[in-house]
C-alpha cells in the first residue's frame, strides 16, 4: 500500500465529512439562498472524487460501486418526474406544486421545489461521480509506484 | 432555484380531466420510462418498457391529432404557470402530425429492433441501449410538442446526445461507427449552439421565450438587425440538424454505421423533426410576410433544395453500399421537402409536409429492409446482396415496395407528395421546377434499379445463397411499413388532410397567445394580446 502523501490523506479524511455536510446545506437551503440541486450535487460528488483521488479508485468504489452510481443518475430523474406525476394525480397540471398544499399554494411551491431539487442533486451527484469513474478507471500510463 | 411564488393570483390551479393532459403525457410517458429502465436494470423489462411507452405515446399522438384535425390549438401550461411566463406545450395540426409520425415509426420499429439489436449490440449494453433510445424518442417528441423556444433547445439536446450514443453502438459491427458518431457530435453540437445563439438573440430582442409571444413582439416592433441575426443563426443551426444540402456531411456516416434499427428510426424521425422546427420558425415565429423569410426561402432554400435533389441523388447512384446509398437519397429527399416549403404557397407547403411524412415511412421501410439483410448476410454492400430476391423473397419484396415509393411511382405514398409538389410548382407558373422534380426522380429510378438488379437479376453467392427471410418479429414490422407505403398512396385522408390543415395553420402565421389548460386567467405581466 502507499505510505506517502500522509498530509493529503489526513486532510482528506477530515474534509470529506465537512464537504458532504456543506453539500447538504447547499441542497436544502437552495430555495432561500444561492444554491440548489445542481451545485449541491457537484459538491457532494467532490467529496467522493477527492477521496478517490487520494485513496485510489478501488477504495471509493467500495463505498459507492459504479452500479449504484448509475442507479442514482436515473433515480434523481425519477424523483423529479415523480413530483410532477404526483401533482398530476392530485388533479393539477404537471409539476404544479400548488397541488401539495391546496389551501396555501406558496407552501406547496416550497415543498415541490425541495423535492425537485433533491432529484436534481441526486442525478448531478451520480453524473459527476460516474464521469470521474469513467476517466479514472482507464489504465494509467504511469502507475502510482513510479512517483 | 430561488423561486418567489409571488401573489396567489399569478399561479392558477385548476383540476383538469385526463384528456387535457395529453400534450404533456405524450412526452412524459417515454421520459419516465427511460430512467425506470435504468433503475430496474432488467434486460428483459427494458424492451417491454420501451415498447409500452412507445405504444402509449402513439395512441396519445393519434388522439391529439384527432382533436386538432379541425384546426384548433391546444395549449398546456407546465406547472400551472400561464404562458408566456411558464413553459407552454402547444399542439396544432402541424406538430400533432409530426408527433404521430415519430411515435408511429417508433412503435413499428421497436419489435423489429428487439431481434436486430440483439444481433448487432452486445447483451450487456441492452438495458442502457433502450434507455438511450427512450431518451432520444422523448427528445424528438418534446421538440415537436413544446411551444417554448428554449424548451426546443433542451429537448433537441436530449435527443441529440442520446443519438450520438446510439450511433456509436454500431461500433460492435463496424469500428467506423465511432468516427461517424464523433462527426455527428461535432456537427450536431455546432448546429445546436447556433440554434441557441439564435434563441439568445431573440430573447434579447423580445424579452420572451414563448414562440407565440416572440411572434407577437416581432410583429409589433418589426424586424431589426438582432432579429435578422437570430433568424440566420436559427436557420443554419437547424439546417445542420436537418441535413440541408451543404450542411449534410454528418448524415451519410451516421446513417451507414449506426445499428440498423437506429438508422431506420433516425431516418424516419430525426431530420423530419428538425425540418418541423424550421417550419415552425419560418412561419409561426418569423411571420411568413416578413421579407427576410420570403427572401431566405426563395433565394437560399429553393436553390439549395434543388441542388440537394440532384447532387445527393448523383452521389447515391455511385455508392457501393446499399445503406450508404439510402443515406444520400435521404439528403435528396430532404431537398423535395424544402422545395415544397420554399414555394410559399398552401399547396407547396402541403406537399412539403406530406412528403415529410411519406418519406419518413418510406425510408424507415428501406432501412428496415437493409437491417434484415445485414442480419442474414452480415453487410449491405451490393456484391453481398446479389440474388437475395430468391433467398429472402419477402424482405426483397418490401425493399422493392419502399424503392417504388422512393421514386414516386403512382400508387405509392411517395407519388402523392411528389405529385402535389409538381402541382404546386405549376400553380406558381414555375414549370422548370416541376421538370426538375421529375428529372431528379429519374435519378432515383437509377439508384433504386441498381438495388433491384442486384436483388433479382444476379445469382446468390456465399452467405447470400444460404440466407433466409428474417424472423417474423422483424418481418412483420417490415411488411407493415411496406404496406403503409402503399396504403398512404391510396388513402390520403390522414396525410393530405393533416398536411393541408398544418399548411393553412402555418401560413396564417402565429395564432398569438392562447388561454391554456389550468391557466385560464391572464397574467398581470403577460403579453397576451
Amino acid at each position: 500500500m502507499m505510505h506517502h502523501h500522509l498530509i493529503l490523506r489526513v486532510v482528506t479524511k477530515l474534509l470529506v465529512g465537512t464537504i458532504i455536510l456543506f453539500a447538504l446545506y447547499v441542497q436544502f437551503h437552495g430555495d432561500f439562498s444561492p444554491g440548489g440541486g445542481f451545485q449541491a450535487g457537484v459538491i457532494m460528488a467532490v467529496a467522493f472524487i477527492l477521496y478517490g483521488i487520494v485513496f485510489r479508485l478501488e477504495k471509493v468504489q467500495r463505498v459507492l460501486p459504479p452500479w449504484v452510481v448509475h442507479k442514482l443518475m436515473a433515480l434523481g430523474v425519477l424523483i423529479y418526474a415523480g413530483t410532477g406525476i404526483l401533482s398530476f394525480f392530485l388533479g393539477y397540471n404537471y409539476l404544479d406544486y400548488g397541488a401539495f398544499s391546496p389551501d396555501h399554494p406558496s407552501h406547496g411551491q416550497h415543498w415541490g421545489i425541495l423535492a425537485v431539487e433533491f432529484g436534481v442533486g441526486v442525478t448531478v451527484t451520480g453524473v459527476m461521480i460516474s464521469i470521474y469513474y469513467a476517466f479514472a478507471a482507464r489504465t494509467p500510463l504511469i502507475d502510482d509506484e513510479a512517483w | 432555484m430561488a423561486t418567489e411564488t409571488g401573489t396567489a393570483q399569478e399561479v392558477v390551479h385548476q383540476a383538469a380531466a385526463l384528456a387535457d393532459h395529453l400534450p404533456m403525457l405524450v412526452v412524459l410517458v417515454p421520459f419516465v420510462a427511460a430512467p425506470l429502465v435504468v433503475v430496474l436494470g432488467s434486460r428483459g423489462l427494458a424492451w417491454w418498457l420501451a415498447f409500452v411507452a412507445s405504444v402509449v405515446s402513439t395512441v396519445i399522438a393519434a388522439a391529439l391529432l384527432a382533436r386538432v384535425f379541425d384546426g384548433s390549438v391546444i395549449s398546456y401550461a407546465i406547472g400551472g404557470w400561464a404562458p408566456p411566463l411558464g413553459i407552454e406545450y402547444r399542439i396544432d395540426a402541424a406538430n400533432a402530425f409530426v408527433l404521430l409520425l415519430v411515435a408511429g415509426i417508433s412503435t413499428v420499429i421497436l419489435p423489429y429492433a428487439k431481434v436486430s439489436v440483439a444481433a448487432e449490440v452486445p447483451k450487456k449494453n441492452h438495458t442502457l441501449f433502450y434507455a438511450a433510445y427512450l431518451l432520444c424518442f422523448t427528445g424528438l417528441l418534446g421538440v415537436t410538442a413544446t411551444g417554448d423556444a428554449f424548451n426546443v433547445f433542451v429537448f433537441l439536446e436530449i435527443s441529440s446526445l442520446s443519438t450520438y450514443v446510439l450511433v456509436a453502438q454500431g461500433s460492435y459491427r463496424d469500428k467506423r461507427a465511432f468516427t461517424a458518431a464523433y462527426d455527428y457530435l461535432i456537427m450536431g453540437t455546432i448546429g445546436a449552439t447556433f440554434f441557441v445563439i439564435g434563441i439568445g438573440f431573440l430573447y434579447m430582442a423580445t424579452g420572451t421565450l414563448n414562440m407565440a409571444d416572440i411572434a407577437d413582439r416581432i410583429a409589433e416592433q418589426g424586424s431589426n438587425r438582432t432579429v435578422r441575426a437570430a433568424f440566420a443563426f436559427i436557420v443554419v443551426g437547424m439546417g445542420l440538424k436537418a441535413a440541408v444540402y451543404p450542411l449534410h456531411l454528418w448524415l451519410p456516416g451516421a446513417y451507414t454505421r449506426a445499428p440498423s434499427a437506429i438508422t431506420a428510426f433516425l431516418a424516419g424521425t430525426a431530420t423530419k423533426v428538425a425540418i418541423y422546427v424550421l417550419l415552425r420558425f419560418f412561419f409561426s415565429v418569423f411571420q411568413p410576410g416578413f421579407t427576410f423569410t420570403v427572401n431566405t426561402l426563395e433565394i437560399i432554400v429553393i436553390p439549395l433544395a434543388i441542388l440537394a435533389m440532384f447532387a445527393a441523388s448523383f452521389i447515391a447512384i455511385f455508392q457501393n453500399d446499399f445503406k450508404r446509398m439510402l443515406a444520400y437519397s435521404s439528403i435528396a429527399q430532404i431537398g423535395y421537402i424544402l422545395l415544397g416549403v420554399g414555394l410559399l404557397t398552401a399547396t407547396g407547403l402541403t406537399a412539403g409536409i406530406a412528403h415529410l411524412f411519406n418519406h419518413g415511412i418510406t425510408k424507415a421501410t428501406l432501412f428496415m429492409g437493409v437491417g434484415a439483410i445485414v442480419l442474414r448476410v452480415g453487410g449491405s454492400w451490393y456484391d453481398r446482396i446479389d440474388g437475395l430476391g430468391r433467398t429472402m423473397p419477402w424482405t426483397s419484396a418490401a425493399i422493392v415496395l419502399g424503392g417504388l415509393s422512393l421514386i414516386g411511382v403512382p400508387g405509392t405514398a411517395g407519388f402523392i407528395s411528389k405529385w402535389l409538389l409538381v402541382q404546386a410548382a405549376l400553380e406558381k407558373g414555375w414549370w422548370p421546377i416541376a421538370l426538375l422534380v421529375v428529372a431528379s426522380s429519374l435519378l432515383a429510378v437509377v439508384y433504386v434499379w441498381r438495388v433491384v438488379e442486384a436483388l433479382y437479376l444476379r445469382v446468390p453467392q456465399g452467405r447470400a445463397a444460404e440466407a433466409t427471410d428474417p424472423p417474423l418479429m422483424m418481418l412483420i414490422p417490415l411488411g407493415l411499413a411496406a404496406l403503409a407505403c402503399i396504403w398512404f398512396g391510396f388513402d390520403t385522408r390522414v396525410t393530405i388532410g393533416a398536411s393541408q390543415m398544418a399548411a393553412e395553420g402555418l401560413l396564417a402565421g402565429s395564432a398569438g397567445m392562447l388561454d391554456s389548460v389550468g391557466a385560464s386567467s391572464a397574467l398581470p405581466l403577460g403579453a397576451g394580446h
